[in-house]
């Protein structure tokens, strides 16, 4: 029966790898470096992947709808720069709705365009991460952007405050991922995102209006990309052009490290938190094993295909595919 | 049998995956120049057994011989060193390449320097498509190839090495009668040659008609070896199912209610023009004809994935509008997909979610979908039609084809639909299954409901109908009772020869896509 135990611990693995590969991980580096478990370490941990999360919770919908967005970092660089903007031109009050609008119209866009029009969403999403970035480019003047009274403002709440000792945008984070996984597991709405990345012939034949959902995540996407810019804003009351740069490949690697299919139709709001905790913990520890912040370029990605080669591995119940 | 040593020989194969024991002691053999038929309905272990053969599977316990050697298997490439090849069901070739090309891929001749020696390769291609007797030659592009030639490419794949074994999985599916007879041409040549031959297939007429054994597998275990000169499709039948198929005519004797929907002058471009009908509840109408013919079509239209260009849609005497499966689903009309797989299931999401999706809208308690109410449904048509699944939260991927289509049944009767619309309600789906599939439809007539049943297996159209209209090319050809109706007839009608019209065109299609 040496067959079944090889069977059991591929199926295991193929259906918690993720949490065990966590716990392993988080016991080896705890075993370096004693700081490392520390409550204000891990505090810290959270509260900078507070940003990168708010983004990936909204990737996932698009990502289980069965596309990508590549543009939700160059659209966060947007979000934070409008805001900074109109914050000194508006005031708070206004410059935060102003700026929601605007994202979500963005958001809008690329929806419609990848929904509606039914273009590939690698193309357009890449080709918005550009344009988007000409965009903040053209708003900015090129300038970086700054709020002239930095002490006198109510906006720093939102990255800089804490309720009840824990920092708001750990609350954000944390309340928005419940809600959300409430609407992607509860909802009739969720149900139909799941249906779409799965299926999307079985979904329109089921009489589920596929381009209008599909349309919905990327709004809810950029949503979120608001959210984050936002907490990025407040927290640093000033901002360069290019802030958001880069994340939308660690906002990726935070849901398919999560187990979240490229192909569309699996994947779960926990196990993105999971995945962007981890993404967290990992260039952590590798500060603090005195790495160079560059070294965790490397690092997570190597770990980000060593989780899919794993994964495969586990449902093919080998490591390798000699037919390959 | 003494005496002479198989090619071949599975024994005692067990191989289980977590929670299914799918091969429980199988012994298979297959003698030099023999063609054995493989049989068993989908899910009997058929191909699990050929996936150990060709090492993409290991067994738990037995062992495979090749000759009188022990072999251990551990892919296809390797079986094929070993003289065991494998002509799939599903082609595996390189369209934009050249027919030689695909046939020594991987193991092309090389000259120094790792230069393709070309001169070799078309003459070492050539003689194979000699042997096979086909009529073009190494230097075609595969793509340009029909179906059936493209076919001979991979079997001529097989032939580069020296072959003891050819397994054959499901060949005809999608040949032509004519092309059928190159092959079984080119199966009768590998028999003489010694080769020994394993043949998959449902099809009875082609099992007698050209192999010598036939051995039956269900639910994993082994049921019988049968020598085919000394049996009948009754007997096979019996062995794969386990009781015998009634295949008898079944017309209706409850009395019909109200026309549910008429449809008058319907037409959809160069699809299918001037389609007129009345169904009525309580009543089943076949509708039989070609590939291509326009069937299908007619029932994307009425479902509102095809938008008509001329004619009306009328439902219980009203004239509608349908743009979209949304408006036909709100008008009562449901369609059960020919397309199970790829149209009907989402295959990753378990039976409950698949059931309720048309209507997950409705199943809320506040804005949160209730788990109680989604229950409740999938419960009730489980029961209803007898679908055997562990639990609602298994993955429809996991079920049988069967029972994946039960499934697609149940999530458009819990709409309570108007009009039932079933594409091809047993394509893939076991023949045990099959007359279940049959019953259920009968029965939803008898309780009232009017559908429509489209088909390409007569047997089936005859077996269910009331009605029958045979269409041929777009346009409704005939239609008929099922006292006038006979496989003659019915026959002509679809070829464009019924009913004093003229045959426009040759008819080369055959019954299946």
């Amino acid at each position: 029966m040496a067959g079944m135990t090889k069977q059991g611990i591929g199926s295991i693995l193929a259906k918690q790898g993720i949490l065990i590969a966590f716990a392993i991980f988080m016991i080896g580096f705890a075993l370096a470096n004693q700081r490392f478990i520390a409550i204000d370490n891990i505090s810290g941990v959270i509260r900078s992947s507070a940003i990168l999360g708010v983004m990936a919770l909204g990737v996932t919908f698009v990502v289980i709808g069965g596309n990508f967005d590549l543009s939700v970092g160059s659209m966060m660089s947007f979000s934070t720069i409008v805001v900074l903007d109109l914050h000194d031109k508006l005031g708070p009050a206004l410059a935060i709705p102003a700026m929601f609008a605007m994202t979500m119209a963005l958001g809008a866009f690329i929806g419609f365009l990848v929904g509606y029009m039914k273009l590939n969403s690698l193309i357009v999403t890449l080709g918005m991460l550009s344009a988007i970035h000409g965009l903040t480019l053209t708003w900015s003047g090129g300038k970086n952007m700054d709020i002239a009274d930095k002490a006198g403002t109510w906006f720093s709440i939102f990255g800089q405050g804490r309720i009840l000792g824990v920092p708001v945008p750990i609350l954000i984070f944390l309340g928005l991922a419940i809600i959300l996984g409430i609407v992607l597991a509860r909802t009739p709405f969720g149900r139909k995102v799941y249906a779409v990345g799965g299926n999307g012939q079985a979904a329109t034949f089921s009489g589920i209006p596929r381009a209008r959902i599909v349309f919905l995540t990327y709004v809810l996407s950029a949503f979120c990309v608001a959210v984050a810019g936002l907490l990025q804003a407040s927290r640093s009351l000033g901002s360069q052009n290019t802030v958001g740069q880069g994340m939308e490949l660690q906002v990726l690697a935070a849901v398919i490290l999560g187990g979240a299919s490229l192909m569309g139709g699996s994947g779960t709001i926990f196990k993105t938190v999971i995945g962007v905790l981890i993404l967290g913990f990992i260039q952590n520890g590798l500060l603090l094993m005195g790495l160079a912040f560059y070294v965790q370029y490397v690092v997570t990605w190597g770990i980000i295909i060593l989780a899919v080669w794993l994964d495969v591995a586990a449902k093919r119940g080998r490591l390798w595919s000699p037919t390959a | 049998m003494t005496g002479i040593i198989p090619v071949l020989r599975l024994e005692g194969i067990v191989k289980t995956f977590p929670g299914v024991r799918a091969l429980d002691d199988v012994s298979f053999s297959v003698l030099p120049g023999e063609v054995h038929a493989l049989m068993g309905e989908n899910g009997a272990g058929k191909s699990t057994l050929m996936k150990v053969l060709g090492g993409i599977h290991q067994p738990d316990e037995g062992q495979i011989l090749i000759g009188e050697e022990p072999t251990v298997m551990t892919s296809p490439m390797q079986a094929k060193a070993k003289g065991v090849v494998f002509i799939h069901q599903e082609l595996s070739l390189a369209d934009e390449l050249s027919v030689a090309e695909n046939i020594f891929l991987g193991e092309l001749p090389l000259k120094r320097f790792g230069r393709v020696d070309w001169q070799k390769l078309y003459a070492d291609t050539d003689a194979i498509l000699n042997t096979l007797n086909v009529g073009f030659d190494a230097r075609t592009r595969v793509g340009d190839l029909s179906i059936a030639n493209q076919q001979m490419v991979e079997i001529g794949r097989a032939l580069t090495v020296d072959p003891r074994a050819v397994i054959f999985d499901e060949p005809t599916a999608s040949l032509t009668d004519a092309e059928k007879v190159v092959l079984f041409k080119v199966i009768a040549d590998l028999q003489a040659k010694g080769v020994g031959i394993i043949y998959i297939s449902h099809r009875m007429e082609e099992i007698f008609r050209i192999t010598d054994r036939i051995t039956v597998l269900r639910d994993g275990q082994y049921r019988g070896t049968l020598t085919t000169s000394q049996t009948n499709e009754d007997e096979v039948t019996q062995l794969m199912i386990g009781r015998s198929l009634d295949l008898s005519r079944n017309t209706s004797h409850h009395a019909l209610g109200d026309v549910a929907l008429e449809v008058r002058g319907l037409g959809c471009g160069a699809l299918f023009q001037d389609v007129s009908f009345a169904l009525r509840q309580g009543e089943v109408l076949g509708f039989y004809g070609l590939v291509g013919a326009g069937r299908t079509e007619i029932a994307e239209t009425l479902f509102g994935l095809r938008t008509p260009s001329a004619g009306q849609i009328l439902l219980n005497g009203e004239a509608v509008r349908i743009s979209s499966p949304i408006d036909a689903i709100r008008h009562g009309i449901s369609l059960v997909p020919e397309d199970r797989k790829n149209q009907g299931l989402v295959l990753g999401m378990n039976c409950r979610d698949n059931m309720t999706l048309p209507q997950v809208d409705d199943l809320t308690a506040g804005p949160f979908v209730s788990d109680g109410a989604e229950i409740a449904i999938f419960d009730q048509y489980r029961d209803k039609l007898d679908i055997r699944t562990p639990g609602w939260r298994q993955i429809v991927g996991n079920l049988s084809g069967g029972n994946q289509q039960k499934i697609v049944i149940g999530k458009w009767l819990s709409m309570r639909p108007q009009v039932l619309i079933v594409d091809e309600p047993t394509r893939g789906i076991d023949v045990g299954s099959k007359s279940e599939i049959h019953n259920l439809i009968r029965a939803l007539a008898a309780q009232g409901y009017a559908v429509i049943v489209i088909s390409s297996e007569m047997p089936e159209v005859l077996h269910v109908s009331d009605r029958i209209i045979a269409m041929f090319a777009g346009r409704v050809m005939r239609e008929f009772t099922s006292d006038e109706v006979t496989e003659d007839n019915l026959i002509q009608a679809i070829s464009g020869i019924g009913d004093g019209k003229v045959m426009k065109e040759p008819v080369s299609g055959q019954m299946h896509g």
